[in-house]
């Protein structure tokens, strides 16, 4: 009999843990448990996990290198989409809710706000990401240039982190804590990189 | 002797590989509920910024803080100082606050000033004044006439309410101590105890709190040092035992459970100027045409509405409060 695949629940066991922050938002939006001001707490919450999925999706290749585990490259793409998800929701939420959709004031809210316009970057980054996540798009564009574009997944957590910290009045201990998280993962895969060049060289 | 049943067919009987798989199952499933409620757990813990979420952004009622009953004052109502607005609701005002002494998130203060203790409390009176005093708050109260003012409150976050507070003329306290003719200024501070304000030991603001008028301001009849909203005694989220109110400046202006008050000859400090001079100026007047840097403050959210709405020159007051900055660059005294 052959064995079935390993770690076959894995997916679907994240999948399911990621419905959790849109189940509790919903739920405390009909509640009416999201405080005084709910657009701007689920709009604060909705980018808050977009960050989270973004800075996961990138903890993988770390993961690969220092623990040797290969089993999170496979929850890659899929934390990377509902990083998208949660995007798109969180910039739904602002131009729907918070701004009535009137497309002028968010227009100059883009233009003229620096924090808004690296969180619009951050989102835009993130559209060809979503867009080529299939596996036809990985052959249409061959490996080499979808890798290429696929580095733009270190530049929009990053983008997110400034969004972040620029949003903030005051307190930019949160902000902060994911931003050292990204550059230790960013740092550890360069750390990765200059050990297999070693290793080649050798 | 009981009976044996009929053994089962022999086809009925389970294969051995898929008994081992029916263990196989019984694993993944649990290996799968596991992961998933780690997962979902772990994204909500971070979600509530990585502390024990025993509180929600809460709309209940036990406003009046844990312990505090909710002692009713006696009101003078003023009509002059009614608005036609719709009042925001009691459970919001005193749930959304920015109090940083015990926390950055707008639920912090509800959820943890129980730790002020307003009585008893004194509040000193001096700088450039005749009769400097030190004045109990009880007896500060019963000096005055509480009056009902119904203000807008609007925060330079660009939220704003409507709040029926319940206090006295800041000005007519501050004839009783004659301020001489060099004061200028009015000068406002926090109580500084980090046992009864958790967060003055972190190193987020310059504690205490402080900030200021110019005499002039302070004077305004709509000028208030507020005991109480909702014709009850203050809140401690809200700043209890005495705050300053001052409608047509942003909320940060309000400076809450004041020790002292100073008049002075020169302009005094003033702690979110201090932290961020570019972003909070001394004078702090609502000005929608005066962006803060970071955002706009051309429209605002009423809390408990869904649409924005313009926000007004002086929060609504300019009439009442325009020609105090006559011949003043508003843009560069903002």
């Amino acid at each position: 009999m052959p064995r079935t695949t390993p770690y076959r629940w894995l997916k679907p066991a994240v999948f399911v843990g990621a419905l959790a922050p849109i189940t509790a938002i919903g739920f405390a939006a009909w509640r009416d448990q999201l405080g005084a001001n709910p657009i701007s707490q689920a709009m604060n919450q909705l980018g808050l996990v977009t960050l989270i999925f973004l800075v996961a999706a990138l903890a993988c290749t770390p993961l690969k290198i220092f623990a040797g585990w290969t089993w999170p490259i496979r929850l890659r793409r899929m934390l990377g989409l509902w990083a998208f998800f949660y995007a798109a929701l969180h910039v739904t939420t602002y131009t729907v809710l918070d701004q009535s959709l009137e497309w002028r004031a968010i227009y100059v809210d883009i233009i003229k706000r620096k924090f808004i316009f690296v969180g619009f970057a951050a989102f835009v980054t993130l559209i060809p990401l979503a867009i080529t996540s299939t596996n036809g798009a990985v052959k249409r564009l061959g490996f080499a240039r979808w890798k290429q574009l696929h580095r733009l997944a270190y530049l929009a957590p990053a983008l997110g982190v400034i969004h972040f910290v620029w949003r903030v009045k005051k307190d930019v201990t949160e902000p902060v804590a994911y931003g050292v998280i990204l550059a230790l993962f960013l740092g550890a895969r360069i750390v990765g990189q200059l050990k297999t060049s070693a290793q080649t060289a050798r | 002797m009981p009976k044996l049943g009929n053994p089962p067919p022999s086809r009925e009987i389970t294969t051995e590989s898929l008994y081992l798989r029916r263990r196989e199952f019984l694993r993944d499933s649990l290996l799968f509920t596991a992961t998933a409620a780690g997962v979902g757990s772990g994204l909500l813990w971070l979600m509530g910024g990585g502390r024990a979420s025993q509180r929600q952004g809460t709309s209940s009622p036990t406003s009046a803080v844990a312990g505090a009953p909710s002692i009713p004052l006696n009101v003078t109502k003023h009509e002059d100082y009614g608005l036609d607005e719709a009042w925001t609701s009691e459970a919001s005002v005193t749930s959304y606050n920015n109090f940083y002494e015990f926390g950055t998130d707008k639920s912090d203060p509800a959820a943890y000033a129980e730790t002020l203790r307003p009585r008893p409390w004194t509040i000193t009176i001096d700088g450039e004044v005749a009769k400097p005093a030190v004045i109990d708050i009880d007896q500060l109260i019963q000096r005055f006439p509480l009056e009902e003012r119904v203000y807008r409150m609007r925060c330079v976050e660009a939220w704003s309410m409507v709040i029926p507070w319940v206090g006295f003329s800041l000005g007519e306290l501050l004839k009783q101590v004659e301020p001489t003719s060099l004061a200028r200024y009015v000068s406002f501070t926090t109580l500084l105890d980090p046992q009864q304000m958790p967060q003055e030991k972190a190193n987020l603001l310059d504690w205490p709190y402080v900030e200021g008028l110019r005499i002039d301001e302070a004077m305004h009849p709509l000028t208030i040092l507020a005991v109480g909203l909702y014709g009850k005694v203050l809140p401690n989220q809200n700043g209890a035992p005495l705050r300053l109110v001052v409608p047509w400046k942003y909320g940060f202006k309000g400076i809450k459970s004041i020790v002292k008050i100073t008049l002075t000859g020169s302009e005094p400090r003033s702690t979110w100027n201090l932290a961020a001079p570019n972003e909070y100026g001394f004078y702090a007047n609502v000005n929608p045409a005066v962006d803060h840097p970071r955002w706009s403050q051309a429209t605002e959210r009423r809390i408990g509405e869904l649409r924005r709405r313009p926000t007004l020159p002086f929060n609504g007051y300019a009439e009442q409060v325009a020609d105090l900055y006559k011949g003043m660059d508003l843009m560069r005294y903002f």
